[in-house]
């Protein structure tokens, strides 16, 4: 019985969590990974395009919302979700052509084009600011629990309860059918292929006749509805503030570059290596410990290897031992 | 035009900008601006030795910049000896321990074979070494913290001139330079951009969560003065006379005296960073340095040490960044680490080294200086042209207050623009390297 | 410090935000022209080229290379002479400062290489001609890319002609060995049904009995009708299969005539042949 309680507290607190949160991070990664496959670097702006396309998603929803449409139990920014990333692809492109494309004509050096994303990244950032301002915004509506703590201990007689919210079903529902997608369109289709062959050999891409600039489009498009859907996903799941978005770049990076930058399985194993180390690092282990071990054991603290607020260090330290393990992270070789 | 006409009078420009300010809006604000001015140029010049000299993307100038600030905290502030009897002892030991695992993992690391039994033995010292310190670390700390928790509930430093903590500042950004050189440029291939991001972040939490070291979010107000105090001033009879012949009220002569002080203390230190990171390039070392950047293959074929190299240079950077944070928290008078957000201290430094052009130190000091002023001034001028645009729109329309609103986040928008404006048109930047 | 600014990365090579190799080297990828008419002439030739990579110095001067239906037409050369650049401006992948390219009676000076891969014009580089990290049957695909109709006839008669790819067509290209890999190099080009078919040394690097059967195999291609237009460092061999030849030096045409025509010239055997 101990044993069952500890890992329904474990899944409760730890398991749950992660798995939402890695699936978020998983998305942003894949973003990140895609752009520097194809366009070579690594595009500083990634976090607040993330911002940029939940705002779309958040505005259209209170839209439905003003004209009384909903989703039934589930969230309505689920309905809104698609026109939020038609949004975010509309910038997406318009920062293309008016900013990207100069440079790959110029063949810039793939370092001048990261310079060239932190600019953007200021102006996606300041353009969020002012169309939604920088405060918490929380959209989620529609039911809060697949079932809650209580629902769950009444129907198993534990003592210990799983809520599961439904934005982390959500979350954890929408990624699975998105990798799916991707991957499908990535090793299936043409287009796919053409983006993975042009990832490996640009010169000789062209000499088999595919279209840079249609590649390059194509994954902008890809990347913006990545973009748009993790953003949307994290947004439910926790709330949507612009500068959080900004700050998780960094997890988002690492998960990248853990799994090894270019290889998108390697950008979902990054998310959940991440998520996963973050969470167990940060939690209290104590409810769980208390369930393990005999009584003379039992911790006296919290049992908590580090605060919260070092969770950036985390991804960190992990990102530090996999690079002097792997200098090419986890999955080299698999790219785009 | 010639180079260095172009050049005096993009400097003239600046210096007319900030005139301005002082005749349009107030003395205090120019002042304010130069001496912020002149703070961001030294930021700059130390991303510019990097960036601009070895090619090194350092994109956690943040975290150099409040290790600096933290240094003030150290040297400047009076040491509480309660604090240092109840715990002193114990984060010493804690310090001592963590250092000492860390030391005899990199030893084990290094002399066992690799395989299985190393990560295994490897993992257990941390482990172990993790717990002990935690063990003698969290009472300690506990202790500390509860003397005179709104008070002080922290250490202290070491009640020294605060002048002293500039260098200090930069010792401490030289350590942590060196830690994250040695590591992310030692791999096969550089991973320095994502170190100093990750870096920067972790420091900015430690000073946020360490309050025995930096009171974490309670901040540290009150850090001694290399100047004199407003309110002395304006207890001198000598100096209120001297205020009044000049038409000045006591309040506005001693703030701007005080201002006016830092200003030349200030620019006594950007000339001296400035000289030595001129003398530094134009050395045999600096002449190195850029051999290196421009054909690295080459420079390694006649053995030049490369990762050496790009090591010194990052540390020499950072040094900069760190004095640069010092001198900031000495005129802020206060250490608040909330206030470290990367689009500030390391992107915005990255904007000024863009636009006043890379690889050029004079072209760095352009560019922090401008460019801190777009940053201060952006938020008023945008204010007037949202005024002019929503002029025509019926008061209290929710359309008229959100656009008011959003004029504080301009600036944001504006630096982007700026940058890619200048990326673009002039790739070099406005005083392009010679 | 001189150049374009953009392309100034000032030796950073930070894995974390950039990916090795940098952009890739083919100009006018972007180049928008139309093909112009120009009856005439040989069926595929570079007449009068010059030019050079960028802004740089040129590299060919009046170069000229011709081959018409049914030929093998041989570029030899000594190193530095410009014979893969002289491929290359053929594919439009440098910009011409002068001369022009026609095929099959269009002028295609203004074309992009990849419009010119529509144009029927096969290219087989002679580094990095394969997706590594791409599986063999994928690789071939992609040679397909522009094409539209069922290509699996084209797939099947190309893995008859390269046996050993039918074995390894769901291996990563990146796994063969040398004389594997220019054989799907060779197979990727020959995908589109090309019109022409352009070599650069398909045999660099290969032993020299894979040496010898990708002779073969090029023979059977050519004699499939298919004209090919190839660079080779083995002169000697390359003149034995060559219907024509041409030596260049510096970029400029030093010599030029059938295959054995080269092969008896004593000025030619002196240069470039050894004795």
């Amino acid at each position: 019985m101990d044993l069952l309680n500890a890992i329904v507290a474990l899944s409760n607190f730890v398991l749950v969590p992660a798995i939402a949160y890695g699936s978020q991070l998983a998305l942003g990664a894949l973003g990140v990974t895609l752009i520097y496959g194809i366009l070579r670097f690594s595009n500083f702006a990634h976090g607040d395009t993330m911002a940029f396309g939940t705002m779309a998603t958040i505005l259209f929803t209170w839209w439905f919302q003003s004209l009384g449409i909903s989703f039934g139990p589930l969230p309505t920014a689920l309905l809104a979700l698609p026109l939020g990333i038609l949004g975010c692809m509309a910038i997406v492109l318009l920062t293309d052509r008016g900013i990207y494309r100069f440079y790959r004509e110029q063949k810039a050096k793939p370092v001048i084009l990261v310079i060239v994303s932190m600019g953007v990244m200021f102006i996606m950032n300041g353009l969020v600011r002012v169309i939604i301002g920088p405060d918490d915004q929380n959209f989620a509506d529609g039911d809060r629990f697949i079932i809650t703590a209580r629902e769950f201990r009444e129907m198993t007689g534990l003592r210990e309860g799983l809520a599961l919210k439904s934005t982390q079903g959500i979350t954890v529902i929408t990624a699975v059918i998105v990798v799916a997608l991707l991957f499908w369109f990535l090793n299936r289709t043409r287009t796919g292929k053409s983006m993975r062959a042009y990832s490996d050999n640009e010169d000789l891409a062209l000499l088999s006749g595919i279209n840079p600039e249609r590649v390059v489009m194509i994954t902008w498009l890809i990347v913006a509805a990545l973009a748009t859907v993790a953003g949307v996903l994290y947004g439910l799941d926790k709330s949507f503030k612009p500068f959080v978005y900004f700050q998780l770049l960094l997890p988002i990076f690492a998960s990248a570059i853990v799994g090894g930058l270019g290889s998108p399985v390697g950008a979902i194993a990054g998310g959940f290596i991440i998520a996963f180390s973050e969470v167990t690092i940060t939690y209290a282990w104590k409810k769980v410990l208390t369930y393990l071990l005999p009584e003379a054991w039992q911790p006296d603290g919290l049992v908590q290897l580090m605060s919260t607020d070092y969770k950036f260090a985390v991804s960190f330290v992990i990102l530090l031992i996999v690079l002097l393990v792997k200098p090419t992270g986890l999955f080299k070789g698999k790219s785009v | 035009m010639t180079g260095t006409m172009r050049n005096i009078a993009l400097f003239a420009l600046v210096g007319v900008l900030i005139l301005l300010t002082g005749v349009l809006q107030s003395w205090n604000s120019a002042l304010l601006i130069l001496n912020m001015g002149l703070v961001s140029a030294m930021m700059a010049i130390g991303v510019n030795l990097q960036w601009g000299f070895a090619g090194l993307f350092n994109v956690g100038v943040m975290g150099f910049v409040a290790l600096g600030g933290l240094a003030t905290v150290l040297v400047s502030m009076p040491p509480v000896h309660a604090a240092w009897r109840a715990g002193g002892l114990g984060i010493l030991a804690a310090v001592a321990l963590g250092a000492g695992t860390i030391v005899l993992t990199i030893f084990l690391f290094r002399r066992m074979q690799p395989g299985w039994l190393r990560a295994v033995v490897l993992i257990a010292v941390l482990i172990a070494g993790f717990f002990a310190y935690r063990a003698v670390f969290d009472p300690a700390v506990a202790a500390i913290e509860r003397i005179n928790p709104a008070g002080t509930g922290y250490l202290g430093g070491l009640g020294l001139p605060i002048l002293l903590a500039w260098p200090v500042g930069g010792l401490l950004a030289a350590g942590a330079a060196w830690i994250i050189g040695k590591t992310a440029l030692g791999l096969r291939s550089d991973y320095l951009a994502i170190a100093t991001l990750g870096i920067a972040e972790i420091i900015i939490a430690v000073m946020k969560n360490e309050d025995w070291l930096s009171r974490g979010v309670k901040n540290v107000i009150g850090l001694p003065r290399p100047v004199p105090y407003e309110i002395m001033l304006q207890r001198d009879p000598v100096f209120v006379e001297r205020a009044a012949a000049l038409g000045l009220d006591p309040v506005t002569g001693s703030t701007l005296f005080v201002k006016a002080n830092y200003s030349i203390l200030l620019l006594v230190v950007l000339l001296v960073l400035l000289w030595l990171a001129q003398m530094a390039l134009k050395s045999p070392w600096g002449r190195m340095m850029r051999a290196i950047r421009d054909n690295e293959t080459a420079a390694e074929a006649m053995g030049k040490d490369v990762t050496g190299r790009h090591l010194q240079i990052f540390i020499l950077g950072s040094v900069v960044c760190g004095i640069a944070g010092a001198i900031m928290t000495t005129l802020d008078g206060q250490l608040v680490p909330t206030t470290y957000q990367p689009l500030r201290y390391t992107f915005l430094i990255w904007v000024m080294v863009i636009v006043g052009g890379s690889g050029n130190n004079f072209g760095a000091v352009l560019g922090g200086m401008l460019v801190w002023f777009l940053w201060v001034q952006v938020e008023p001028m945008g204010a007037l042209l949202m005024k002019g645009i929503t002029a025509g729109m019926t008061d209290g329309s929710a359309l008229k207050s959100h656009l008011l609103e959003a004029t504080a986040h301009m600036r944001l928008l504006t630096m982007g623009i700026v940058m890619l404006v200048v990326l673009r048109f002039s790739p070099r930047g406005l005083i392009p390297e010679k | 410090m001189s150049g374009n600014a953009y392309q100034d990365d000032r030796g950073n090579k930070d894995r974390s935000i950039t990916k090795a190799g940098g952009p890739g080297s083919a100009e006018g990828a972007m180049r928008k022209g139309k093909a112009v008419p120009a009856p005439g002439g040989p069926f595929l030739i570079g007449e009068n080229m010059t030019g050079g990579y960028g802004k740089g110095p040129n590299i060919l001067e009046a170069c000229t290379i011709a081959v018409d239906k049914g030929e093998i037409a041989v570029i030899v050369g000594p190193n530095g002479a410009g014979k893969s650049t002289a491929m290359k401006a053929v594919f439009g992948m440098l910009d011409l400062r002068e001369g022009s390219v026609r095929l099959d009676g269009e002028d295609i000076t203004a074309l992009s290489p990849q419009a010119r891969v529509v144009k029927g014009m096969g290219f087989v580089p002679q580094t990095s001609n394969i997706f590594t990290s791409l599986t063999v049957e994928e690789n071939l695909e992609m040679g397909a890319f522009i094409r539209r109709d069922d290509f699996s006839e084209t797939m099947e008669q190309i893995l008859d002609l390269f046996p050993i790819l039918r074995e390894k067509r769901r291996q990563a290209a990146g796994e063969l060995s040398g004389g594997q890999r220019q054989q799907v190099a060779v197979g990727r080009a020959l995908m589109t049904k090309p019109k022409v078919l352009m070599l650069d040394e398909p045999t660099a690097g290969v032993s020299p009995i894979v040496m010898d059967e990708l002779f073969d195999r090029i023979i059977e291609v050519a004699r499939t009708g298919i004209p090919i237009l190839m660079v080779e460092q083995n002169a000697r061999q390359a003149l034995e299969i060559a219907d024509k030849g041409y030596v260049l030096v510096q970029g400029m045409n030093a010599y030029s005539g059938t295959g054995k025509d080269l092969l008896a010239d004593p000025e030619v055997r002196k240069s470039f042949l050894g004795g």
